[in-house]
């Protein structure tokens, strides 16, 4: 398991100061700073001097930052990353990503930036939300298209209205995309994040959605919401149960390697290389997790 | 940077300032400022304003700003934005690059 947790990626409108400014405090373990969908087309230009000023003056402590660009075929990404590339987020996200190309075209812009100001290059992060129907079905490529995709997420709304299907509870819509996304990810070596679930008031329906896809091998969930944030993180926290599991594994091989064999078990069962690798995956959640406790809102 | 028009930017929300520029004849920086907390940081508030102003090289403009209690971080952008608005300019300009 390598990299820092992401379990929960909090949305933050790019023209909010109020939520700006008190973001860091609901214990996400990422923030996102929105410059895409929740901002006004007639407010593009402010919110991206909030988020820049915010992002250069104020101490985030050691919260992942992320910005939300808009895409650059609207002309208007490439004025957001001018900016937002000075501010130095540990990511910039990519909305509405199609293609590799996407990906390198936006990577050539931010490399491009990095120099002009002295960063050094290549020490800006970046993830791809994938969006479409083609989008979806690039995924491998778009996992692929750059070292410095930290992962990629489903961003379902536009999603399900190219796919000309409509949200359910159950999210059935949404299966083929998850599953492809988090196999590309996977692949790739990066992380695999889920989209926003969008009725806040249904926490039952977000609970079942949240263990639906960490089931299904996700790293984490955008919230919109920090009412979110605490399910999530419980979901995504092994149980008492797990973990005595996964520690009877680990002493089990340790005990197999001390007599010398290559083979161990656990109640009559062999326990292989896939088991072992899970059950480690499993207790480095649980230290990562411990180590980023959940705050209480 | 010349201010040609009336520029306007921030809301009256709370945690917010809500910054018009508009041109002036002659030199200098006219600022009127209205504040919740006018007497504990009025000036710092401002300084801000006006130092700002100064970084984009507007020499000249009448400024007035309203205040909800905006963190001096917003406060430098709805300048910003404002200022910009007001010289009708998308020539933007980032100099600053944070520090890690």
């Amino acid at each position: 398991m390598s990299g820092r947790l992401r379990r929960s990626m909090l949305f933050v409108p790019g023209n909010n100061p109020g939520m700006i400014r008190d973001a860091h405090i609901y214990g996400s373990d990422s923030i996102m700073f929105d410059l895409e969908d929740s901002v006004a087309i007639t407010e593009k230009d402010t919110a991206r001097f909030l988020v820049y000023k915010a992002l250069t003056t104020l101490n985030y402590g050691k919260k992942e930052l992320v910005v939300r660009i808009n895409d650059l075929s609207s002309g208007i990404g490439i004025m957001d990353l001018e900016a937002i590339v000075r501010a130095r987020p540990d990511v910039i996200r990519l909305p509405k990503t199609e293609t590799a190309q996407d990906v390198i075209d936006c990577e050539r812009e931010i490399e491009r930036i990095e120099r002009e100001a002295g960063i050094p290059v290549g020490s800006t992060g970046m993830m791809a939300a994938i969006e479409s129907a083609i989008g979806v079905l690039n995924a491998k490529e778009i996992a692929f298209s750059s070292k410095r995709l930290i992962g990629i997420a489903l961003g379902a709304e536009d999603y399900v209205t190219d796919l000309k299907a409509t949200r359910s509870p159950e999210g059935i819509e949404l299966m083929f995309a998850r599953g492809m996304i988090v196999n590309a990810a996977k692949a790739a070596g990066i992380m695999a994040l889920d989209t926003v679930y969008s009725d806040v008031n249904n926490e039952e329906g977000f609970i079942a959605e949240a263990t639906l896809i960490r089931k299904m091998g996700f790293d984490g969930k955008s919230v919109i919401n920090p009412r979110q944030i605490r399910p999530l993180h419980a979901v995504f926290t092994p149980s008492e149960r797990d973990l005595k599991k996964a520690m009877a594994i680990m002493d089990a091989i340790a005990e197999a390697n001390a007599r010398g064999s290559g083979v161990a078990s656990l109640n009559g069962k062999m326990i292989d290389k896939p088991i072992v690798a899970r059950a480690q995956y499993l207790l480095e959640l649980y230290e990562r997790s411990k180590a980023m406790p959940v705050e209480e809102v | 940077m010349n201010i040609i028009t009336t520029g306007v930017a921030g809301t009256m929300e709370s945690s917010d300032i809500i910054v018009t520029v508009e041109p002036k004849a002659g030199e200098g920086i006219d600022l009127t400022l209205e504040s919740d907390v006018m007497q504990q940081f009025g000036k710092q508030i401002e300084k801000v304003i006006r130092d700002t102003l100064a970084e984009l090289g507007v020499n000249s403009a009448c400024v007035s700003a309203v205040d909800k209690g905006a963190l001096d971080c917003t406060v430098a952008a709805r300048t910003m934005a404002a200022a910009y608005r007001a010289a009708e300019s998308t020539d933007y300009v980032f100099n600053e690059v944070k520090k890690k």
